[in-house]
């Protein structure tokens, strides 16, 4: 795996891996020592053209539990907002001969740009760019819907994690709120897809992007009916961006008020759920707007937790990013010896 | 991405062997029977019973043997708790670098220790004992479960060659080899067919990784 | 064009407009003698052009190509693009006029801004460079700018525009329409409803839902066209629509001529075969204003060219310098090169599919074009003796490689990098000198302007 850029063209196996690889990364965080020498020597650089000190801290954290060595290369107060481009950024972390870089950035693609350009030969890791992708928070959120959902950790008595291995199929989980503007919806719905479980996007039309009907999901307008009829297992709240709201004529729907009664999830609209379903959401939250209190720190919302496994599951993206030689096909010889005699070690 | 999709079992080619010569079996389905009984004999005598001992194997086959190991001196000695588990060492390698991306596995510990290996009596499982450095990591990877009282190591197989200064505490069988000469341990519950140890020459260095016929067991996740 | 050197050409066995080879004489600016293969005189000295191929694919040879879209940034950014270097890449593309917009730095909204373009044109000397006035001061879309100025100065302005912004105001396009009546005018609107489009990025629709783009409805190309067909229907003015892209354009300007509508329209090359799944990656040398649409799109105007609802093919040739496309994509600059793929682009969509003959690729490059901006006393004229001898050589039969290096334009940017599109220009004649022959420009002999051996 040389990039992690979009959940789009993943296939099944390859999600499973990252999921199974997280599973094996979960263990060791329970552990006294969390910190494994896998990526000694290894330098990760952390590229954030957006504010989130979330996702930044997620990814630092994931990146030193495993030994790399971590640059935090932020927009506010650097070159970058002083007009730097994306490609100077690019090329001068080629000099300095990062191995990976964790890129966050407002424009769609920009992950991609970096990734193919030509600009510089590192892992790309996808945190997010413009509406388009956060592959991470996607394969977070399907981590923690497989250990809910899927299995349970120590059921077999072992200390074992009873999902690994497994997708999701048959699962239906329903994504709400601003799916037009959601880099968050767009990464699940292709995962979840792909895993084999059923989606309902659930949203004012206004919050629907055109052209949709491509996606392998539904479309619901409705999130009550959605809830009752469709009874999904596990519910995702979207963040809806305040700005949104204002605007005047160009706003999405007319009021924060109105968008609550209509979508907000709260402690009456998980009553109707099924009772093993689980609340999810990206964060940061707006309480009060999509997600009540009552709702968000429900025994059933796993949001804490999705925090948690964003370690996990960025430490197992970076270790198969950065594991590895640098292409399948170089220095084919000398690769094999070791690897023919790597099971008599 | 392709690289590290596969998992260990879908992985398994036992009947493929391009590119080499002839193979010669050097432990049968009985003799390797023998050797782990006189293994496991060895191991109450060295510790003068079983108390606090765990049992851990390396995957994949290391994982196996660990399991017979633990039945043999559960009829050996009625006090053993049966313990054992699996010490996956991958993310302690130091070839990471230098080979496809491994898939990690799974490190199991039986559930009654909570997790914890202070204290106990550790016989570190493996096939083959070769340059040690699968040693080298796991005892990286043991230290950071815990602390245990001691830490043995037990191979069905020692061919010689170490790079590191490691030795087995319980050998099942000393084999002379040559470098370019391969290894391989076949289990009837990991790779079908009888118990056998097999020595054969090495497949020509120029065939690509996909092509390999090394036994998949532990290469996992090639490219 | 009083210093023009005289030069005296003959094509042998060229076929006009695709049809039977003929032998033609170009001498002191006209079209001399056209007859059967040696039946015509050949004066003394004449440099000889032979067309090597059959009756079928031998050099077709067309009317010069005239540009109604052009912009050749100067003044303001000529990092991008000078009148020289656009007008030397218009040469090589086999256009002999062009029409330069208005968004330059300063906006050509005045006299003295459009004389000086003209006036650099005429020194370049590469094709005759006719400045498009801007409709609004700046492009600023709150009042008219001079047109009646503009209109009267050396420029002899007639094509008014805000091209890359949108006359939105319909009070504002009224006035407009019916003021460039006084002198013949047209204006020529850039389709583009600004609320509907803000922070847009390319075509909305399946591809941009996936890669995270803001969309770029197909209405708000397309209600635009309506009001102004409504509008210049009302006023009784004629209106040019610029680049048009969706399918529903096409519907509605065919209506609209079905209705007796004063319309024109134009498509640009590009429109005409490429499509938003070209996004995909993120490389914004497709990035373009108006976007990439769908291959329903993509039909629509080919079937809108084909049947003449479509009046001409422009090329809204946009140089942009390297940095403005070697960046994210929702910081480059929209726009494309087209001047020297535009008729490659056109034969292997129109001419090659059956759907137009080489008459009607002189029709939609080169006639309707200059009667549309009112130079058709002098451009897109007839392929006949005594006619001004702007013309092209056209090897229909070679097949060429784009690299946008190599481009004769200031900038790199083609959207056809590394394809194969067919046909070449063999050579271009500008009032019967040579600007460019063997298909390299002519460099060192400007025509028109006053100042011999101008450069850059």
């Amino acid at each position: 795996m040389k990039h992690l850029l979009t959940t789009q063209d993943m296939s099944k196996d390859d999600a499973i891996l990252l999921l199974d690889t997280s599973a094996q990364m979960a263990a060791t965080q329970s552990r006294e020592n969390k910190k494994l020498p896998t990526l000694r020597g290894r330098t990760v650089v952390n590229l954030f053209y957006e504010d989130s000190t979330r996702t930044r801290i997620s990814f630092e954290t994931a990146a030193k539990r495993l030994s790399a060595d971590v640059i935090n290369f932020s927009a506010k107060g650097s070159s970058v907002s002083k007009g730097e481009s994306l490609k100077d950024t690019a090329l001068t972390l080629h000099a300095m001969g990062a191995d990976a870089v964790v890129v966050r950035h407002s424009a769609s693609g920009a992950a991609h740009q970096l990734a193919h350009a030509g600009w510089l030969d590192a892992g790309v890791l996808n945190a997010g760019d413009g509406m388009h992708q956060h592959p991470t928070q996607a394969l977070l959120d399907a981590f923690t819907i497989r250990r809910h959902l899927v299995g349970h950790v120590g059921d077999d008595g072992r200390g074992t994690d009873t999902s690994v291995g497994a997708d999701l199929a048959g699962l239906r989980i329903a994504i709400v709120g601003d799916v037009l503007h959601s880099r968050v919806a767009r990464s699940n719905v292709y995962l979840l897809h792909t895993l084999g479980a059923e989606v309902t996007l659930v949203a004012p039309p206004t919050l629907v992007p055109v052209g949709v009907e491509t996606w392998p999901c539904r479309v619901s307008y409705h999130l009550d009916e959605t809830l009752e009829r469709w009874q999904p297992d596990a519910v995702m709240m979207l963040r809806v961006q305040r700005e949104r709201m204002s605007g005047g004529s160009g706003a999405f729907f007319p009021s924060p008020m109105e968008y609550s009664r209509k979508f907000g999830f709260d402690a009456r609209r998980l009553a109707v759920l099924p009772d093993h379903a689980i609340v999810m959401h990206p964060g940061p939250m707006n309480r009060g707007l999509e997600i009540s209190a009552a709702a968000a720190d429900h025994p059933r919302s796993v949001i804490v937790e999705q925090v948690a496994n964003g370690v996990a599951v960025r430490m197992a993206a970076l270790y198969l990013l950065l594991s590895g030689t640098d292409s399948g096909d170089s220095g084919a010889s000398t690769q094999q010896t070791s690897t023919d005699e790597r099971n008599v070690l | 991405m392709n690289p590290g999709t596969r998992m260990p079992e879908s992985s398994e080619s036992p009947n493929s062997t391009p590119g080499t010569a002839a193979e010669r079996t050097v432990l049968g389905e009985a003799d390797i029977a023998r050797a782990l009984t006189r293994i496991a004999h060895e191991i109450v005598e060295r510790n003068k019973g079983a108390a606090d001992l765990l049992l851990l194997g390396i995957p994949t086959r290391g994982v196996q043997l660990a399991r017979r190991l633990a039945e043999r001196l559960a009829q050996i000695e009625p006090t053993f708790s049966g313990e054992h588990g699996t010490l996956d060492v991958t993310m302690y390698r130091d070839d990471l670098r230098r080979q496809p991306t491994r898939a990690v596995g799974q490190t199991v510990l039986p559930g009654s220790l909570d997790g914890t290996i202070d204290d106990k009596v550790v016989v570190l499982v493996d096939d083959v004992l070769f340059s040690g450095r699968t040693i080298r990591a796991a005892l990286d990877a043991l230290n950071d479960l815990g602390r245990p009282r001691v830490v043995q190591l037990a191979a069905l197989v020692d061919r010689g060659h170490r790079e590191l200064p490691i030795r087995a505490d319980y050998v099942g069988k000393n084999l002379p080899t040559s470098r370019s000469e391969r290894v391989r341990v076949r289990l009837a519950d990991v790779d079908g067919g009888a118990d056998a140890v097999v020595i054969s020459e090495a497949a020509p260095t120029t065939s690509a990784p996909t092509t390999s016929p090394a036994p998949a067991s532990t290469e996992r996740g090639a490219r | 064009m009083s210093t023009a050197r005289p030069q005296t050409f003959v094509l042998r066995g060229v076929r006009p407009y695709g049809t039977d080879p003929v032998d033609v004489v170009l001498a002191d600016g006209v079209i001399a003698a056209l007859g059967a293969p040696g039946t015509v005189e050949v004066p003394d000295g004449a440099h000889e052009i032979t067309s090597t191929g059959t009756d079928e694919d031998g050099l077709v040879l067309l009317p010069g190509l005239v540009d109604l879209h052009t912009h050749l940034r100067e003044p303001g950014r000529e990092d991008a693009e000078t009148v020289f270097s656009g007008t030397r890449a218009a040469a090589a593309g086999g256009f002999t006029a062009v029409h330069a917009m208005a968004n330059t730095t300063p906006t050509q909204d005045t006299a003295g801004v459009v004389e000086q373009v003209h006036r650099l044109g005429e020194q370049a000397g590469w094709v005759d460079v006719h400045p498009v006035g801007a409709v609004t001061v700046g492009l600023g879309g709150e009042r008219l700018a001079e047109l009646g100025a503009m209109a009267d100065s050396a420029a002899r302005v007639r094509v008014f525009s805000d091209d890359g912004k949108c006359v939105h105001d319909p009070v504002l396009m009224r006035r407009a329409l019916e003021y460039v009546k006084a002198f013949d005018g047209v204006v020529a609107q850039h389709a583009q409803e600004p609320r509907l489009t803000e922070g847009a990025q390319m075509n909305e629709g399946v591809v941009s839902a996936q890669i995270g783009l803001t969309g770029w409805p197909a209405v708000a190309e397309e209600s635009i066209i309506a009001r102004d067909v409504l509008l210049a229907e009302h006023v009784g003015s004629r209106l040019h629509v610029c680049h048009l892209s969706t399918a529903g354009s096409v519907e509605i300007i065919r209506w609209a001529k079905g209705r007796g509508i004063d319309v024109t329209a134009e498509v640009t090359p590009h429109h005409l075969v490429l499509t938003d799944e070209l996004a995909r990656d993120y490389d914004p040398v497709f990035k373009v204003n108006p976007p990439l649409r769908t291959a329903k799109d993509v039909e629509a105007v080919r079937e809108g060219l084909a049947d003449g609802t479509i009046d001409i093919v422009a090329t809204d040739h946009a140089p942009h310098p390297v940095e403005d496309k070697d960046c994210e994509w929702s910081s480059a600059a929209f726009g494309m090169t087209g001047l020297e793929t535009a008729l490659s682009v056109v034969q292997q969509t129109m001419v090659d599919t059956g759907r137009l003959t080489w008459a009607d690729v002189a029709r939609v490059l080169s006639e309707n074009p200059a009667r549309i901006g009112r130079i058709g006393e002098t451009q897109g004229r007839p392929i006949a003796v005594g006619e001004p001898a702007n013309l092209v050589l056209v090897d229909p039969a070679a097949t060429r490689a784009i690299d946008g290096r190599s481009q004769v334009t200031a900038s790199d940017n083609t959207p056809f990098q590394g394809m194969e599109l067919p046909g070449r220009v063999v050579a271009t004649f500008l009032r019967g000198r040579a600007t460019v022959l063997d298909g390299a420009p002519v460099d060192g002999t400007p025509v028109g302007g006053t100042l011999e051996g101008a450069t850059r």
